[in-house]
């Protein structure tokens, strides 16, 4: 934890202002991408497959188009010819061709729930109606929806200009496998023959949805001198200003995107869905189309996260010391390549120090829709696999599972299995906090309960943020920053300024800028925003500063250099003018200041964390109880720690309902059965306990206030600590995911004790 | 042209009057008619609490009531809980406890911890549990919208003593 | 010192690290095409970084592309690239 002393020389940094947009979030006047109002808006609807593969032979819309109140319809012939082209949207690439077939589908549908052409009406209903007049002529093709039957050679194959890549080395043969990764340290053998005790297990994941509550929403008019401007729900507007202008083959400069607020994202809102299809429909109707998905297209037509096979192998000496580990995973993709087989490769074995590692992954296609990040992608797959062997390997050495994770933890200088060497990282403090945490010194009692621990890892990213600000000259500041809002991350941006700066955080006015009003910056994800943007802020902070000390010098004819700044005041000998005082007389030294900053920090930022869980199962039906719940996290400097505490809490319960509740169940002809939020059941209020925090502060070398980043961590231990606690309640060891009754259920009863 | 059906109603305190088709639910006017957007749409099938609002002071999901069925009803909106330019305590105590984050759900929160408030003036943490699991909440894993409806409680009990 | 990624050690004979001239991605990777012919047909496309792939510097995600400098010290990673949520 971080030492008083230090702490206390912050006055913003570590306080809990009220955010500056919440007035209007708890009063319902913050405009969401659904509360768009525009005159002479219409209304699009997307026509979806109802098969989860088969070929397009024809598309027949005559009929819709003479419906009354229709006023446009889309199909594939609108949209541009993109082959093969790889475009790069700032985080990542991504083929063009494939993005465009999956936002109206080419020649194939390729997952139910697939778009296949869209309208615009008067009204959401008529566009309903008119949806059933489109006449669509399907052959039906044989599908699959579980990634080890599509790894199969005679499974039936997606794209047939697919080839397995392994670090750019093309394969000849089409395959539903786009990716193979393939990492070693040491040497395998050696590290299994030093081992006097090996575990090794199979694991299954069930795809799950990120569950935001506002659906997917984009409207968008494309104006009669050419210009297209799109108000959406977007975690990144500059990724969707580059995805649409792509996809249109339009210039960027001849795209505006608006962000509107958002109302969650978790990986799930970086990739268009309908902002193209909106713009093309606007083209031909020549009015502002909106569109907003159903909470069933949601899940059926955007990105899940990952199902997955993984085989996890340890190896460890008596004395409790990690020698050797190998893992093999394999994650569904979706209907395109590009799923999250890399992280979740690079991830599976972060928490260790491992001498001599091997890790095989597979980027898989099958039937599903195109998956997405979900919050610290492929990483929570991998711990429920690692973590859960890790603990069955402590029970075997009689070692007490949160000691042998202190004994082998990784930490500054530990050479990581795809390479690179940590710098100072904070999982040694997280494991020490939950060690001497209440709910680990507490004691539980009673019949059918259980406790689990485990830890998780996300690497937390950089990219790139732009950041303006404008002084007033009554002391106060606006602020423009590039990075959508979706969790408070406009107090915490302006939080930083203020603190560089000496003013208080309500002194400062932070908005989001649409793309033509701030300079470029990357997408709300990866646990960056606080991190990479707060940076920004920070230096324009001090561009703004240099700019004030001009200023003072100017009205105390001195040079900028002997102007001092004193907790936020400007000081020469005996003069001295607070920062409001001196924006007071920006008007006669030389008019406005103005400061701007862009950065594009190197470097992960490396997030740990380490939860407890207490489970009560009920021996009758298996549900699982969830009593008690402690998450632990380095925050490197935990900026409003609220919105810290946040994350972390609300990572917990999507990591809990991944656990124990969540998936997508498919029918044999690869149909999503629980397409809503009855049957899918996500966590509710009663499901869950208080969720209990623990704020560890190693700051981060990368950032002037030690920021990491907190975001995506907290999703990555809960299945694993939670199959942990199954394990010391009952005595059976999960290797499936959702650990639902139904599941637990039958493993309690076949006995399965190992 | 779907023949509409004339509706008069009062909406936070208000009387309005519109004209609906059947098939349109209270939320659909709310919003698109009547241009009252804090009631949000999360799933329009009665499942997330986003688009809650009073009915009669009984909360409803206002996707699952027609607006034909609100003749001479009273509804109570968020865009009706702050008065004279002041924040409602279960707002205020929402903001204070940072019960938020990406806040789509937040109206439908504060309107079901309304009604339960009014009902009941110091509930236990689990009737609150109870009381908003027809809410759904994909960010903040809960707690501090707890924590905000139980401090709620101890400042309307204050302020009505 | 520049490390080879395990994929790419067929065109290497098994060399899986070694020291290479170049002060920037740029040429280092040309140092590596003149010493195992192929490599550069995986790790560049045009002038940048193959989609796909990234490079870690002394620990750190290159953010400059083949632009980025690389030190007489410096350690050298080629890695998928991630994103995050
Ligand atoms: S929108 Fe009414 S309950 Fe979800
Ligand atoms: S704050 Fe985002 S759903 Fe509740």
């Amino acid at each position: 934890m971080t030492p008083k002393s230090e702490r206390k020389k912050y006055k913003v940094i570590g306080t809990r202002p009220i955010r500056h947009d919440g007035a209007d979030k708890v009063t319902g006047r913050a405009v969401y991408g659904a509360d768009l109002r525009l005159a002479g808006i219409v209304h699009g609807k997307i026509l979806r497959s109802p098969h989860a593969h088969a070929k397009v032979k024809s598309i027949d819309t005559s009929a819709a188009e003479k419906h009354p109140g229709v006023l446009a319809v889309v199909t594939r012939a609108d949209m541009p010819n993109l082959k093969n082209k790889i475009a790069d949207l700032g985080e990542g690439s991504v083929n063009l061709a494939h993005l465009g077939a999956n936002v109206l589908a080419h020649d194939k549908v390729l997952y139910k729930g697939h778009a296949v052409a869209a309208l615009a009406a008067v009204n959401p209903h008529v566009a309903e109606e008119a949806l059933k007049l489109i006449k669509v002529d399907y052959e039906v093709l044989p599908s699959v929806t579980w990634v080890m039957d599509a790894m199969q050679d005679d499974a039936p194959l997606l794209h047939n200009d697919v080839f397995t890549k392994s670090m750019g080395k093309r394969a000849s043969k089409p395959s539903n496998v786009p990716t193979h990764i393939h990492f070693e340290k040491g040497n395998i053998e050696e590290g299994f023959q030093a081992a006097d005790v090996i575990v090794e297990r199979e694991f299954k994941t069930a795809s799950v949805h990120q569950g935001y509550i506002e659906p997917h929403v984009s409207t968008a008019l494309w104006n009669q001198d050419g210009h297209v401007t799109v108000w959406t729900s977007t975690q990144g507007a500059f990724t969707a200003r580059a995805q649409t202008a792509e996809l249109l083959q339009i210039p960027v400069s001849q795209v505006t995107v608006v962000p509107c607020e958002i109302g969650g994202g978790f990986g799930g809102k970086i990739a268009v869905y309908l902002e193209p299809v909106a713009a093309l429909l606007s083209r031909k109707c020549g009015r502002p189309v909106k569109m907003v998905m159903t909470r069933e297209d949601v899940f059926e037509g955007t990105g899940p996260t990952p199902g997955s096979f993984m085989r996890v192998k340890l190896g460890a000496t008596k004395d409790g010391k990690l020698v050797a580990g190998e893992a093999w995973l394999a994650y569904d993709a979706g209907a395109f390549p590009g799923g999250v087989i890399g992280p979740g490769a690079m991830c599976v074995f972060s928490c260790y120090e491992l001498p001599h590692a091997k890790v095989d992954g597979y980027d898989v296609l099958d039937n599903k829709p195109k998956t997405q990040a979900y919050r610290a992608p492929g990483a929570t797959q991998a711990a429920f696999a690692c973590e859960t062997v890790i603990d069955e390997l402590a029970e075997k050495l009689k070692i007490d599972p949160l000691e042998f994770r202190l004994k082998n933890a990784a930490k500054e200088g530990t050479r990581r299995v795809d390479g690179p060497v940590y710098p100072r990282v904070g999982l040694v403090e997280t494991l020490e906090a939950a060690k001497n945490s209440p709910h680990w010194k507490s004691k539980l009692e009673g019949k059918h309960r259980g406790r689990g621990i485990a830890s998780g890892y996300w690497f937390n990213i950089g990219l790139k943020s732009s950041v303006a600000a404008n002084v007033n000259n009554d002391g106060t500041v606006s602020l423009i920053e590039g990075s959508t809002d979706i969790g408070g991350t406009r107090t915490s941006i302006a939080m930083q300024f203020a603190e560089t700066l000496g003013i208080t955080a309500e002194a400062v006015h932070p908005r989001v800028g649409d793309t033509d009003s701030v300079g470029y910056t990357d997408v709300t994800g990866g646990s960056r925003t606080t991190f990479a943007t707060g940076l920004a802020a920070h230096e324009v902070a001090l561009d703004i500063q240099r700019q004030m000390r001009e200023r003072a010098a100017i009205l105390w004819e001195c040079e900028a250099s002997q102007v001092q700044v004193e907790d936020g005041a400007y000081c020469h000998k005996d003069k001295k003018l607070t920062f409001a005082e001196l924006a007071g007389q920006l008007g006669h030294t030389g008019g406005p200041v103005v400061g701007r900053a862009t950065v594009s920090p190197e470097g992960a930022s490396n997030g740990f964390g380490t939860h407890l869980v207490d489970v009560e199962v009920d021996p009758d039906t298996a549900k699982v109880t969830i009593l008690r719940y402690t998450a632990i996290q380095d925050a490197g400097r935990a900026i409003h720690p609220s919105y810290v505490e946040g994350q972390m809490q609300g990572g917990a319960v999507q990591g809990i309902g991944w656990a124990l509740n969540e998936e997508y169940v498919y029918s044999d002809q690869g149909r999503m059965e629980n397409a809503s939020y009855l049957d899918y059941r996500m966590p509710t209020a009663l499901d869950v306990p208080a969720i209990e925090t623990i704020i560890v502060e190693v700051p981060n070398p990368a950032h002037p206030y030690g920021v990491r980043g907190v975001g995506e961590t907290p999703i990555v231990a809960p299945p694993a600590a939670i199959a942990n606690a199954i394990y010391a309640a009952t005595g059976v060891r999960m290797t499936e995911l959702p650990m639902s009754p139904p599941r637990l259920w039958a493993a309690m009863s076949t006995g399965k004790k190992s | 042209m779907v023949r509409k059906t004339h509706v008069a109603t009062t909406i936070n305190g208000e009387p309005v009057e519109f004209l609906c088709e059947a098939r349109q639910s209270l939320l659909e006017v709310l919003r698109e008619t009547l241009g009252l957007t804090g009631s949000k749409e999360g799933c329009n099938n009665g499942n997330c609490g986003a688009c809650t609002v009073l009915l009669d002071g009984q909360p409803v999901d206002s996707c699952l009531v027609l607006a034909v069925e609100v003749e001479g009803a009273q509804i109570t909106t968020i865009e009706g809980l702050s008065k004279d330019s002041r924040l409602h305590p279960i707002q205020q105590c929402f903001l204070e406890d940072a019960a938020l984050q990406c806040g789509i759900c937040t109206p439908g929160f504060i309107m079901s911890a309304k009604a339960l408030l009014d009902r009941d003036p110091n509930p236990s943490e689990h009737a609150i549990r109870f009381q908003l699991a027809g809410n759904l909440c994909r960010c903040t894993g809960y707690d501090k919208i707890i924590r905000a409806v139980q401090d709620s409680a101890k400042r309307m009990a204050g302020q009505n003593k | 010192m520049v490390y080879i990624p395990s994929q790419w050690r067929d065109l290497t004979g098994a060399v899986d690290r070694l020291e290479l001239p170049g002060r920037n991605l740029r040429e280092i990777s040309r140092a590596l095409e003149a010493r195992f012919p192929g490599i550069a047909e995986r790790l560049v496309e045009g002038d940048a970084i193959a989609a796909g792939l990234a490079a870690s510097i002394d620990g750190a995600i290159a953010s400059r592309g083949m632009y980025s400098p690389v030190g007489p010290t410096s350690e050298v990673h080629f890695l998928p690239a991630i994103g995050g949520g």
